[in-house]
């Protein structure tokens, strides 16, 4: 009650694949909502349940309270901006936009009025009577958000609507899209697998995995607090430190014994006993690098490592330290690059600090989902 | 990279155009040689007096084209030009519904589908339009199962009239109405029909407004297709029409090889080529014109 649109255990399943695996969630009104995760997660079939275009083989989807789960496409209040646009090409900008409006057989004047307030707002004044195929990639975006937004959905569903747009493109579409969310309101679910999109976005991001969602939060929730290794290692990077619990510290803190690396701290936020397993997410820009070792202070972790790689990557350098039998990557911001001291280098072997609240335990790891880092066994 | 490069080659330059000339040389020379000049030939032969021999005789007559003006000529070119309307039109409303599943199945399957279309060109055309003599003859089992239902009477013949000649029609060419509009199916955006039901539309309206606009260039190869070669039909109505269901084709080979009269035969096929030609002349005109209207992008 009282959510805008609620999915109920909608499950669908394609012969043996299981699309969509028991997903409940609930949108409020006008928030952005973002479905994140690879290509396969069925964030694409759940979209296609909420336009209408498929029926989930079981539970229900409530817009507003009442329950469309059966509702054509053609009947729902909800419309989609589509990967890769899908404008009539045999249609003008304005034909494109207006056709929403012609379907529901508004008078002529109104839907004139209404085609012209949306092509003002969308700045595509210049190019109303000009077909698809001679506009550009940005301008086609905006003809399909458009097309979908003068119908006044309650809920507008974005399939990757930026993937077919080149970077700079998509950066300026995000704050554009940003700017519409804010003057019309209505609720946005964008589905996309860019987690740069869904973090700059989202009000809260729904992280999907193997048909199921595995973490619904606000960005920085996903980001500083992953429930799970997926999670994690999907958005952004980071490090995984297994070990077991040998003792706890205080009622916060615990100490870890992670293989080939020794005793590290934690904080324990799980309420973890000795003996008990861990898997530790550390995030590379936790870290930081010492030339020399600095003087020990509570809380934090010291260790050595050595450098096997390092990538300059402008505002900051990314660096693979072995460590023990751990590569861990570390991301170092650099302000001043070229005043600050001798930059640390290839085969240095320098110390490698982190607080014991860096570290964030994991309810759920696989082994697996390592592979999911950009940077994995080589940087290239 | 490379298609960049590509294109630079390509002359921007309207000047000069021998590339394209080069390029287009080999089917000019061919539609000239055997489509050109012989159509001009059997325009001038219209012209020219038979000979007692069966052959084209000397000098330079009008007698062939005023001989035309026979009463039985306006009806069966008539009957030629609404058999042949009627089968594109049945031929494509046939054809767009089989094309659009067609290119909505999985590929394994359409594949086969696709087969079965073909299929029946195995066979030889003028066996199977034999075999729709048995089917629609007086004792066949079509015959049979309507007087059985009581929907025709027992004097009523399938076979030897109008009706007989269209369905053969239709079967021949229905074919070759499906191929090209699956084919401009086959790259028709199934997204755009996502995108109009999301926007409103039902099924029949995107179908109509959306899918048809997009096979466009299916249906107008659909058309020439289906419309012109029935246009010259000869077998069919010589087999399964009767005496009073004659088409122009039919005359043709009448003028031809019975009467020995090749300038008479000459000017209907040049009628035939003129009502093929005009429109097919015209809709070039015109595209010509609305390619040179629009303004370069």
């Amino acid at each position: 009650m009282g959510d805008f649109i609620e999915l109920q255990n909608v499950s669908k399943r394609f012969d043996d694949l299981v699309a969509v695996n028991n997903v409940s969630l609930s949108l409020k009104q006008g928030e952005v909502f973002s479905l994140l995760g690879p290509s396969g997660c069925g964030k694409t079939t759940l979209l296609r349940i909420l336009a209408g275009f498929q029926m989930p083989d079981s539970g229900s989807v409530l817009l507003n309270g009442q329950d469309i789960t059966r509702l054509p496409a053609n009947k729902r209040a909800v419309n989609t901006v589509f990967q890769n646009y899908a404008l009539f090409p045999h249609m003008t900008v304005w034909e494109n936009i207006a056709f929403g409006l012609r379907m529901s057989r508004k008078p002529s004047q109104e839907i004139r009025k209404e085609v012209g307030e949306m092509i003002e707002l969308m700045e595509l004044g210049d190019h109303a009577h000009k077909k698809p195929h001679m506009i550009s990639g940005g301008q086609k975006q905006r003809v399909a958000i458009a097309r979908a937004l003068v119908n006044k959905p309650q809920l507008l569903l974005l399939d990757e609507p930026l993937a077919a747009l080149d970077l700079k493109l998509r950066q300026r579409m995000l704050i554009e899209l940003d700017s519409i969310h804010d003057e019309v309101g209505i609720t946005f679910l964008y589905i996309t697998h860019d987690q740069g999109e869904a973090m700059s976005l989202s009000d809260r991001i729904g992280v999907m995995n193997l048909g199921r969602i595995e973490q619904i939060g606000t960005p920085a929730e996903i980001y500083e607090a992953p429930q799970s290794s997926f999670v994690a290692a999907f958005i952004g990077d980071t490090n995984f430190l297994n070990g077991r619990v040998c003792e706890t510290v205080s009622a916060e803190y615990c100490r870890i014994d992670v293989e080939s690396i020794g005793r590290v701290i934690a904080w324990n936020d799980k309420n973890l006993k000795p003996g008990d397993s861990v898997n530790l997410s550390v995030r590379p820009e936790k870290f930081r690098l010492f030339r020399n070792r600095p003087p020990d202070s509570e809380h934090r972790n010291l260790v050595q490592a050595k450098v096997v790689d390092l990538i300059y990557m402008g505002s900051s350098t990314k660096y693979r330290l072995e460590c023990g039998d751990y590569i861990l990557i570390v991301e170092q911001q650099h302000g001043r690059y070229l005043l600050d001291e001798k930059p640390i280098t290839w085969d240095e072997t320098i110390w490698l600090g982190w607080h014991a609240e860096d570290g964030y335990m994991l309810q759920r790891y696989e082994e697996k989902d390592e592979a999911l880092m950009a940077l994995g066994e080589d940087m290239t | 990279m490379s298609g960049e490069k590509n294109r630079k080659k390509v002359p921007r330059d309207p000047s000069s155009r021998w590339p394209e000339i080069l390029l287009s040389a080999p089917s000019l020379l061919w539609l000239s040689v055997f489509f050109v000049i012989p159509t001009i030939i059997v325009g001038m032969i219209a012209f020219k007096p038979p000979s007692i021999y069966g052959g084209i005789g000397e000098g330079w007559t009008l007698d062939t084209i005023r001989s035309l003006a026979q009463p039985s000529y306006p009806q069966i070119i008539w009957r030629t030009l609404w058999l042949s309307a009627l089968t594109t039109a049945l031929s494509i409303l046939l054809a767009v519904p089989v094309s659009y599943w067609l290119a909505t199945i999985p590929p394994r399957r359409r594949n086969l589908m696709l087969l079965l279309v073909i299929l029946p060109f195995w066979t030889n055309f003028l066996i199977r339009i034999f075999a729709w003599k048995t089917i629609l003859h007086p004792e066949g089992w079509i015959k049979n199962g309507l007087m059985a239902l009581g929907i025709v009477g027992k004097d009523v013949s399938l076979l030897y009239n109008e009706g007989a000649i269209l369905l053969v029609l239709v079967y021949t060419y229905l074919p070759f109405a499906i191929l090209p509009i699956y084919a401009a199916a086959d790259k028709f955006d199934f997204n755009l029909m996502s995108a109009a039901l999301d926007l409103g539309a039902n099924k029949l309206r995107a179908f109509w407004s959306i899918f048809l606009p997009g096979i466009r260039v299916g249906l107008i190869t659909a058309v020439l297709v289906v419309f012109i070669p029935a246009l010259g039909s000869y077998a069919i109505p010589e087999i399964v029409g009767g005496p009073n269901s004659e088409m122009i084709g039919n005359r043709i080979a009448q003028r031809t090889f019975s009467d020995r009269n090749l300038p008479h035969a000459s000017a209907l096929a040049a009628i035939l080529a003129a009502v093929v030609l005009t429109p097919v002349v015209v809709m070039q005109l015109r595209q010509i014109a609305s390619t040179h209207r629009r303004p370069s992008a």
